[in-house]
């Protein structure tokens, strides 16, 4: 029971960072200076970025914690969830394309990683 | 930028993702099983962070974060999630040849399911939207 609570956590907080991050890079428009200092720069004087990076650490926190009351053969199956609510919510929320081909390379990832935790 | 280009310049970037999230995942496991340990103290903090091992693999992991917020600044994010999952077979591999651990039938069933899926996946347009 506490250990769905965690992967509850994770996989919400990796949808959200990820989210925010796809979002305002897009809305940034396609990098071309790749330096160090210019990144670092970019991602902290974005807020939708610095949310970005508090939601990956949310995540980070509770993957640490998953880990001490489940097994790694348990946790990463079950945050691999993550892989298919963000495609999902790519197509629905940013407008992508999902394509059969991509939709079908996905869900033999999603496959994969359980086949690895068993 | 022509198409040409733009599938190249993916590429580089989702492979530059692949090998620091893998490196630096390796590198800050290894530090925090050969050096001091959390006893939850101010100090053992201190002694872990300033491990080299650990250094290594936070830095290998910002690197991570910075080439993935710039890949993201063309591409899909349906496109690199799947993509950089690749990292979940290197992973495996690295902790084959370093930890000795056994690789399973069942393990390089769902590896070859996961190198399928991300070539899938990586044949499509890596930019969809505009």
């Amino acid at each position: 029971m506490n250990a769905w609570i965690y992967v509850a956590i994770i996989v919400v907080s990796t949808v959200a960072s990820d989210l925010l991050q796809s979002w305002e890079m897009k809305r940034q428009g396609e990098m071309t200076n790749f330096g160090i200092g210019h990144l670092l720069k970019t991602l902290l004087s974005k807020l939708p970025l610095i949310a970005s990076v508090v939601f990956l650490a949310i995540s980070f926190y509770a993957f640490l914690a998953l880990l001490q009351v489940a097994d790694l053969s348990f946790a990463v199956p079950a945050t691999a969830l993550s892989l298919v609510a963000e495609t999902i919510l790519a197509r629905l929320l940013l407008k992508e394309k999902v394509t059969a081909a991509r939709w079908a390379g996905t869900a033999l990832v999603t496959c994969g990683v359980y086949l690895l935790a068993l | 930028m022509s198409s040409n280009r733009l599938v190249r310049k993916t590429r580089l970037f989702a492979a530059i993702v692949v090998v620091t999230n893998v490196l630096g995942n390796f590198a800050l496991s290894w530090g925090m099983k050969h050096g001091a340990a959390l006893d939850g103290s101010p100090l053992s903090f201190v002694m872990v962070v300033f491990n080299p091992w650990v250094l290594v693999g936070i830095s290998l992991l910002t690197g991570w974060v910075l080439s993935r917020m710039a890949l993201l600044s063309w591409a899909d994010l349906s496109y690199v999630i799947p993509v950089t999952s690749v990292g979940f077979v290197l992973n495996a591999i690295m902790g084959a040849v370093f930890l000795d651990e056994k690789i399973s039938a069942l393990r390089w069933a769902g590896t070859v399911c996961i190198v399928g899926g991300t070539v899938l996946v990586g044949l499509t347009a890596p930019k969809t939207e505009r």
